[in-house]
């Protein structure tokens, strides 16, 4: 099987059509010429070419803002790690607020997760090509979320496979257009050239990839906080990343099941990594420790559940009073334990 | 008996047709602010422009400020007619005016049944009025109004497990709440579940370009004996496995009876009986 396909064969959708042809790379070139025609033509030439030169300089001052490095932390040799901030998606961080990742063997580097927006994305990019002069090859979506998969157009056209979960091109399908629309009054121009981008290599259950001395072990878990989370395991440096089937300091949200993430911890714990880069908190804490304040989180958040159901409370009451005993454990616990109450009553009451 | 017949299969097209028509509209919206037309057309083509009457005082619609989970989205109705009022509520009609298709479902209530409360569970795409509209029995309109906050950027109105809710498809199970009172005294309350992934017809296979299409329940029928307690039409914007828990007036004469389609023809029957004391 080949592990790289190409652009071709990516585009067989044709989604990315215009943008995969061999014009797309010289329209702004010929735009550009075009432009120096027009302006030259019978004008005072010295002038037109003080103005040409400083549309150059500002479109340069332009992209060269847009890929500045974003700042990344190397855990481990090869391994780099930047924090997203405590927060919901919004203009000021420009989607920013989840963590993302590389690591870099002999030969490629897999990039895990690309970020909420498509500046983020790029931001990214430069700082893979800061850190290492090895090819990209691998772009790993640890599961649907904007704030892990906006970034994603900034790696097309380069050779790289994006890997994802069995179930993860689905989920796709069915929320990236409401992502993109719910997204927007926060994130205004931030979402600008975002695009839906699928996973060429899926996962149904685990995968390792040969970066070059250097293997990762890809595990896909039954639904838990998604119905398409991945963990990517590098043995090399002891390091899970475990997207976000571990919060630290955020308050998880559960978006796929209640007893399915609950079921997850056990299997989890059982990789031997010594530091988990979660999707959301702290990027360099100790394994499997890490697990213990979401555990007891979905423990008090399902027993409370439970218990309403057992007394016959309606869903829209018992969700104002569970899980309030973590109130002072996580950050964003307003916005999102009412949430995950009601997603868990409606799992639960089918027990 | 009225016959609803006209009416259901207006408002189908209604379901189905706006829903489609809305879809275009809704991909390309993120704006906060509801449009303020868009009850007075929805006056147009699901109530036929009927006047519409203050509800305040005969029906309530309790909905939380944000919808938390765009996915499940709590909705309480509360619909009762003055003491001494010689008519009826028969039909009580659910409307997310923003969604894709806006009816989420219609309550035809039994004429023995005088179902008070209905609880049920909808998806809520964006910032959105909610319109709840109770029919009299002489068929004066009362419609009460609220408003529901879009959740956040990444609570997705589709649903949490489409694999699951595939394999469970039609499983059933019915709560009984009876509190102290017994079988055949008083009133009741009871809560129908359905396991169905309820499609929206708004998810595109991005290889093929085609979407793929609309399945969810359109209709389920509860009946207590032979007593209908309530007929409900739905939509889109009722939630994966549909659920609604109401209270009625209890007969005694037999036991809960459900009966669904969806718009594959699929049929879902279960019957459940009558428990002394529930929980």
């Amino acid at each position: 099987m080949p592990l790289v396909p190409n652009a071709r064969e990516r585009s067989i959708g044709g989604f990315y059509e215009t943008k995969d042809s061999p014009y797309y790379i010289t329209r702004n070139d010929t735009a550009l010429h075009n432009l120096w025609r027009v302006m030259s033509f019978g004008a005072n030439r010295i002038l037109v070419y003080v103005l040409f030169i400083l549309v150059l300089s500002s479109g340069t001052a332009l992209s060269q803002g847009n890929t500045r490095p974003l700042h990344v932390q190397e855990l481990a040799p090869g391994l780099f790690v930047h924090q997203g901030v405590h927060a919901l998606m919004n203009a000021e961080n420009a989607g920013a607020i989840a963590n993302v990742g590389f690591i870099v063997g002999n030969e490629a580097v897999a990039v895990i997760d690309t970020g909420g927006s498509n500046s983020q994305g790029e931001a990214l990019l430069a700082a893979v090509a800061e850190k290492t002069d090895k090819p990209i090859r691998y772009v790993i979506l640890t599961h649907v979320h904007p704030d892990h998969i906006f970034g994603s157009a900034a790696f097309l056209r380069r050779n790289v496979a994006f890997v994802g979960h069995v179930r993860l091109k689905e989920a796709m399908e069915a929320r990236f257009a409401h992502y993109l629309a719910a997204n927007r009054p926060e994130m205004g121009s931030h979402l600008d050239g975002v695009e839906l981008v699928l996973p060429d290599m899926t996962v149904t259950d685990s995968l390792t990839l040969d970066l070059g001395g250097r293997s990762i072990l890809l595990n896909a878990w039954p639904p838990a906080h998604t119905d398409n989370d991945l963990t990517v395991f590098d043995p090399a440096s002891g390091t899970l990343f475990s997207g976000d089937l571990v919060f630290l300091e955020h308050l998880p949200s559960i978006d796929g099941s209640l007893r399915g993430w609950q079921r997850a911890l056990d299997g989890l714990a059982a990789i031997p990594a010594t530091r988990v880069v979660p999707g959301h908190g702290p990027i360099d804490s100790p394994w499997p420790a890490a697990l213990e304040p979401e555990r007891r989180y979905f423990d008090a958040l399902a027993r409370d559940l439970k218990a309403a159901i057992d007394k016959g409370i309606p869903i829209s009451e018992a969700v104002t009073s569970a899980g309030l005993s973590e109130a002072g454990h996580w950050r964003l616990f307003d916005t999102f334990n009412r949430r995950n109450a009601t997603a868990g009553y409606a799992e639960l009451e089918w027990e | 008996m009225i016959d609803f017949s006209g009416f259901t299969s207006a408002v189908a097209a209604a379901l189905i047709g706006l829903g489609l028509a809305g879809g275009t509209a809704f991909a390309q919206s993120g704006a906060p602010a509801p449009a303020a037309d868009t009850w007075s057309g929805l006056v147009t083509d699901v109530f036929d422009d009927r006047p519409m009457l203050d509800g305040a005082g005969i029906i309530s619609l309790e909905a939380p400020v944000r919808a938390e989970d765009a996915a499940i989205v709590p909705m309480t109705l509360k619909a009762a007619l003055p003491a001494g009022d010689a008519r009826s509520i028969r039909k009580i009609t659910l409307v997310i005016d923003e969604n894709p298709a806006p009816v989420a479902a219609v309550f035809e209530l039994g004429e023995t049944a005088r179902v008070e409360t209905i609880e049920t569970r909808v998806r809520v795409n964006s910032y959105t009025k909610v319109h709840a509209v109770a029919e009299a029995s002489d068929g004066a309109l009362y419609m009460v109004e609220t408003f529901v906050k879009a959740s956040g950027g990444c609570s997705a109105p589709a649903g949490k497990d489409p694999a699951t809710a595939f394999n469970n498809l039609g499983q059933m199970k019915v709560k009984q709440f009876a509190g102290t009172n017994a079988v055949g005294t008083a009133r009741r309350e009871a809560q129908v579940m359905i396991r169905h992934p309820q499609f929206s017809g708004l998810q595109m296979d991005q290889v093929t370009r085609h979407y793929i299409p609309a399945w969810f329940i359109d209709e389920l029928t509860v009946k207590e004996g032979d007593a209908l307690l309530m007929k409900v039409t739905g939509g889109i914007s009722l939630s994966e496995d549909p659920n609604i828990r109401f209270s009625y007036m209890s007969t005694g004469a037999g036991p809960i009876a459900v009966h669904a389609t969806d718009t594959e023809g699929k049929v879902f029957e279960g019957s459940f009986p009558l428990e002394n004391s529930g929980t």
